[in-house]
């Protein structure tokens, strides 16, 4: 195992460069926002694969390529493995974590909860902490882009979080 | 386990909170300072906007930090500095920062890195070169401090990224707000 940091120093950047690109720089333009966050997502899968590949054969095929994804790549960076594969052997993959350490994290809770109560201004919260939630995960969709592009793969990721802490990535790899 | 009074040590601080692969801290660092210098376009927006952001997180920080360190109350800033320079950097980074450079007040003091895994594998290309690359460390120390009561001024006066021989940020006190009764004191 090489140098380690405390969990709460990544943590903090990547919510703070969320809160920044939300708040303080496209509080207007969610979809601006979102793209930019992608894309520092992507710089970093693409630096990550680079160093973990290094001492690897070439991935033979698509399904090889993802199964490192899932395994190695997923342990290097969260301790854990995806807890699910699925594909429809058409190039869409979709990858399950049960208990994905990003969401686990982040303190929405109290408005989770509160997301089917009936108050107003409960609701609301519920939503924003939604949609807070939603342009962090973009973070770790540019990751997985920017791994798979750096494996000569060209895709797009989206993720699903209708079952938290549970989080689903949704891999569509373009032909 | 340590005695419930006494602090923790660097080393048995570190080992207890939850910690991941130092690559993922540093890239991930690294794309946000590139993609806000496509973004923001002024380099000294940059400094800012790295400066808040280590702020914010410094103001969240400290909370763990006093939660899970055992440190009591410190006597004056001198015994703060060395608490956060022993501590605090060992808790979250893995590694101990050095103070040095006190002046006659005990007011001012530099803490200095050697060893700072915020920019493994960093280069700054010459047309950054006013960029304050590690503006979030001294953010973070400001804003930490603001939440135990000291407002402070932090600048860097030595940076590896520059060409010096190692990191060395200065904190100056500038104003300790008096705490306010009733505060409930740990046992």
């Amino acid at each position: 195992m090489g140098r380690e940091v405390a969990e709460s120093c990544v943590d903090g950047v990547v919510m703070e460069m969320v809160a920044a690109y939300c708040g303080r720089f496209y509080a207007t333009k969610p979809e601006l926002a979102a793209r930019r966050i992608e894309a520092i997502g992507f710089q970093v899968g693409h630096q990550l694969t680079e160093r973990y590949t290094m001492e690897r054969p070439r991935f033979s095929d698509h399904l090889e390529a993802i199964k490192f994804i899932c395994k190695d790549f997923w342990s290097e960076l969260f301790k854990k493995q995806i807890d699910n594969l699925k594909t429809n052997h058409r190039g869409t993959f979709v990858l399950q974590d049960n208990r994905f350490r990003w969401l686990t994290r982040v303190s929405i809770d109290p408005s989770v909860e509160s997301m089917d109560a009936t108050e107003n201004d409960s609701t609301t919260l519920g939503d924003s902490a939604a949609q807070t939630t939603s342009m962090l995960l973009y973070f770790p969709c540019g990751i997985i882009r920017g791994a798979l592009t750096n494996l000569g793969i060209s895709c797009s990721v989206t993720a699903d979080m209708s079952n938290l802490p549970a989080c689903s990535f949704v891999v569509r790899i373009k032909t | 386990m340590p005695p419930a009074t006494g602090p923790k040590s660097g080393d048995a601080l570190f080992a207890s909170v939850d910690r991941v692969n130092a690559e993922l801290f540093t890239l991930t660092y690294g794309a946000i300072v590139r993609q806000l210098l496509t973004d923001l376009e002024e380099v000294e927006e940059v400094n800012k906007q790295l400066d808040q952001m280590g702020y914010n997180i410094g103001t969240r920080l400290v909370d763990e930090f006093l939660a899970k360190s055992n440190v009591s109350r410190c006597v004056d800033f001198k015994e703060t500095a060395d608490v956060i320079a022993k501590l605090g950097f060992k808790m979250f980074l893995g590694v101990t920062a050095t103070v040095t450079n006190w002046d006659a007040e005990g007011t001012s003091c530099s803490f200095v890195l050697e060893d700072n895994p915020l920019v493994d594998f960093v280069e700054l290309p010459d047309t950054c070169q006013g960029l304050q690359y590690c503006n979030v460390l001294s953010g973070v120390i400001r804003g930490a401090l603001e939440m135990v009561s000291m407002k402070t001024e932090v600048t860097w006066v030595r940076d590896m990224l520059r060409g010096d021989d190692a990191y060395e940020m200065r904190v100056k006190l500038t104003k300790q707000v008096p705490e306010e009764y009733p505060y409930k004191d740990d046992d």
